[in-house]
């Protein structure tokens, strides 16, 4: 069994890879913070993989009922912090592995090293990242990971809300319920930007024949998606059929805003691209929607 | 599970993958029911220069490595395969004089020098290695001889408690007494000599390279085949069919067939069996047996000792239990009556069979003095003027470094610095000069013209017939 291994790429960047774990840290600020910030990256990352694996069983069952379960890992508790609130919709933690791993990891590097500049901690697409004073990031946003090309980005200054990102679609590693290309969300913690991701790209979905779904048991025997169908390809759909999966991904992801649970949501299916709320200060898309669909103004709450 | 599906243990989240499909990592897939790696292992990304094995379609291999490097001279065939080592050599001072020996020989029609001397070497320490798994004491802890520290206890390796002495800090960095008795020990254990040690907090350990390490008074015979579970790992399949449950007594983790993933993929029949201790991972047991003189080195004398308890809802009248050392020496086999309770009964041939395979898996237990020091200091000097280029030279592999004749293993990085085993070395090689610091020779052979353009000093370069007949030789026949 191979156990967790660290690489440095380069003076700032770190790789850490165990089992389906991978995870680009990268760090700016001084030297010796950077180091602090690595070794204690690395010490906790070589427990996380075995913590959650204790905990497996608890993670893949589906959140229902009037307490969350109890667990002990503290990615296991960010994971069922993270979904407990999504619990209306078929939910397991498992839908915010990627992004709790990446908070875990981005609590231990600014719990050792409190100076650093910048940091952002990319687990698969799913990023932590911490901003020091008056700085900001941008990411590039991936609608396809097979032709990486970026159709717009998201710039998040150190006084905005957001300290997590992440994207979800059927084409990514993970299965998907729905037929979304890329949903990427805005939210305060990875964790939580992961669990939304995942459950509004499962709601941009239509009604097609030609859409293939499969048990995602059948995929992969221990799936925490059971025997639900997942989407394993999607074929050409016209206007009408784009315009009407994205508006059932769009209501989903306007509850959520409306609701403080994602600060910023982007939907794209086949080059059509949503943006909620309709004109975000941190979200930049090169080509705005092509098709007709009305963006939802949001009601004042 | 399905036939078809496999179950991955490349890590610990141990997907089961259907056939065609890969696991929750991407890297590990299903073909046709054999676990591969999708992603591809780089092999061969740095090769050195690839030469031929036999010349020129030659269909017969002399046995000597060097053929292709080391061809005899037609015109002075007596001295091809001579090689003059730095042992008595005796050194120079100021380092800055040539060294006493700079020997040139034909190989190949290329003039090879052999730069040879006796290094004084401050910073120098010993390498242990020590082929047990008894306790000797805590990581970090002083390692003691006549009350003085000479070194520490090191990170452990797999069946072997490793040391590190001596070194610059004991040699010269603390009292005089501490600086000579370190020097001394060094030198003894260096010489193929026998030292014992004391280890604060843990055992007394006499070592001597290539002897066995007698700790706390006892002498130690072999090594285990592996800890309990890895004995487990390692022979599942055989004992499958001829025993319903294992017990492999080991002092550091005992392990349970049955319960043990290597049963669980054999698909064998929980037994019900609980021992003793605390559970690691299922099959895996800490805490069972202390070391000790018993069963493979614990304290246990009678194995159903470890016993804590027997489930009648898994165990079953007539079941056959075996218990085994990890070194294959005690084992003892056992059925449980209608009343579940183990009888012993005489050890059937194909058990006897496997504990055998046990003991002669078991290598002797024996100690391993690696010399290491730097060479990358004023030594050089006595090889040529410009230091650097003789240090590049060995980095290229232009030069090669041996120790007594002895290839030594060069560091990456910077420096000269060497690893040697004293074992493959002529006995007595190493002194020591009142420093204190350990004398080791050291041999620097490269073609002539390489020394010539490193600014080797040339005018002293001797022949090897010049060599061989004005000073007492010792002749030693490798």
């Amino acid at each position: 069994m191979t156990g967790a291994q660290t690489r440095l790429l380069a003076p700032n960047r770190l790789h850490l890879h165990h089992g389906p774990i991978d995870c680009i840290v990268e760090a700016e600020g001084d030297d010796l913070e950077i180091i602090a910030a690595f070794a204690a990256a690395s010490d906790q990352f070589e427990t996380i993989l075995n913590g959650l694996v204790s905990e497996l069983p608890i993670l893949r069952s589906p959140l229902s009922g009037k307490s969350a379960p109890q667990v002990l890992g503290k990615t296991a508790q960010r994971m069922v912090r993270a979904c407990w609130p999504l619990r209306a919709q078929f939910i397991t933690p498992m839908a915010a592995v990627a992004g709790a791993v990446a908070d875990t990891l981005l609590w231990h590097i600014i719990a050792a090293a409190p100076n650093l500049k910048r940091v952002w901690v990319n687990d698969g697409g799913d990023i932590a990242f911490h901003l020091s004073t008056a700085t900001s990031v941008t990411f590039g946003l991936v609608d396809d990971p097979q032709r990486p090309t970026l159709f717009g980005n998201a710039t998040i200054h150190a006084i905005d809300a957001p300290r997590g990102i992440a994207t979800s679609g059927w084409r990514g590693r993970s299965h998907s319920l729905g037929i979304a290309d890329a949903v990427t969300v805005l939210a305060a913690s990875a964790a939580q930007a992961d669990a939304a991701a995942t459950l509004i790209a499962n709601a941009v979905n239509c009604t097609h024949p030609q859409i293939e779904r499969i048990a995602a048991c059948a995929l992969q025997p221990d799936s925490d998606l059971g025997a639900r169908l997942v989407t394993v390809n999607v074929p050409h759909l016209d206007a009408s059929e784009i315009d009407a999966a994205l508006a059932a991904g769009v209501a989903f992801a306007t509850e959520l805003y409306t609701c403080g649970a994602v600060f910023g949501v982007v939907l794209q299916l086949q080059g059509a691209t949503c943006i909620v709320p309709a004109h975000h200060p941190c979200l930049k898309i090169a080509a705005p929607a092509v098709h007709g669909l009305a963006q939802p103004t949001l009601k004042k709450t | 599970m399905s036939d078809d599906t496999i179950r991955c243990d490349a890590c610990p989240v141990l997907c089961r993958i259907r056939p065609g499909k890969s696991g929750a990592c991407d890297r590990y897939a299903n073909d046709n029911g054999t676990l591969v790696r999708l992603d591809p292992l780089v092999v061969l990304q740095h090769a050195e220069k690839i030469v031929s094995f036999l010349p020129n379609g030659g269909s017969t291999w002399s046995g000597n490595l060097f053929e292709n490097s080391l061809k005899s001279d037609e015109s002075a065939p007596q001295v091809s395969n001579v090689f003059v080592t730095g042992i008595g050599a005796t050194t120079t001072y100021p380092d800055y004089k040539p060294a006493p020996f700079i020997v040139a020989s034909k190989i190949d029609g290329i003039d090879a020098i052999t730069v040879v001397t006796e290094g004084i070497f401050s910073y120098c320490g010993l390498k242990i290695k020590i082929d047990t798994d008894r306790y000797l004491g805590p990581e970090q802890a002083a390692v003691r001889v006549k009350g003085e520290q000479i070194g520490h206890v090191t990170t452990a390796e797999y069946g072997s408690q490793m040391l590190s002495l001596g070194g610059v800090h004991h040699l010269t960095g603390g009292s005089k007494k501490e600086g000579a008795i370190t020097c001394d020990a060094m030198l003894t254990l260096a010489n193929k000599g026998a030292v014992e040690l004391q280890i604060d907090g843990g055992a007394s350990v006499i070592v001597q390279a290539g002897k066995a390490p007698i700790v706390d008074g006892q002498a130690e015979r072999v090594m285990r085949v592996g800890c309990g579970s890895a004995t487990i790992g390692i022979f599942a399949p055989q004992w499958q069919g001829h025993v319903d449950e294992v017990i492999v007594v080991d002092d550091h983790i005992t392990g349970v067939l049955t319960e043990h993933q290597a049963g669980k993929f054999l698909a064998l029949t929980e037994a019900g069996i609980r021992v003793r201790g605390r559970r690691s991972t299922p099959g895996r047991y800490f805490q069972v047996a202390a070391p000790g003189a018993g069963w493979g080195g614990t304290t246990i004398s009678n194995p159903l000792s470890i016993i804590d308890s027997i489930d009648p809802a898994l165990a079953w009248s007539g079941m056959r239990l075996l218990f085994v050392s990890t070194t294959g020496e005690h084992a003892a086999y056992f059925e449980l009556d209608a009343d579940l309770k183990p009888e012993p009964k005489p050890m059937p041939a194909a058990l006897d069979r496997i504990n055998h395979r046990i003991a002669e898996n078991c290598e002797p237990a024996c100690c391993t003095v690696l010399f290491m020091g730097g060479a990358g200091g004023s030594l050089r000097a006595g090889v040529t003027q410009n230091p650097i280029l003789l240090t590049r030279s060995v980095k290229d592999l232009f030069t090669r470094v041996t120790c007594g004749g002895a290839p030594a293993y060069v560091w990456p990085g910077g420096g000269i610095t060497v690893m040697v085993d004293v074992l493959a070395m002529p006995d007595n090689s190493f002194g020591y000069v009142p420093t204190p610091a350990l004398v080791a020779p050291i041999e620097f052979t490269m073609r002539a013209a390489d020394y010539a353009a490193m600014g080797g000093h040339v005018a002293n370069v001797r022949t090897v017939e010049d060599v061989l007949s004005h000073r007492a030789v010792r002749r030693l026949d490798a």
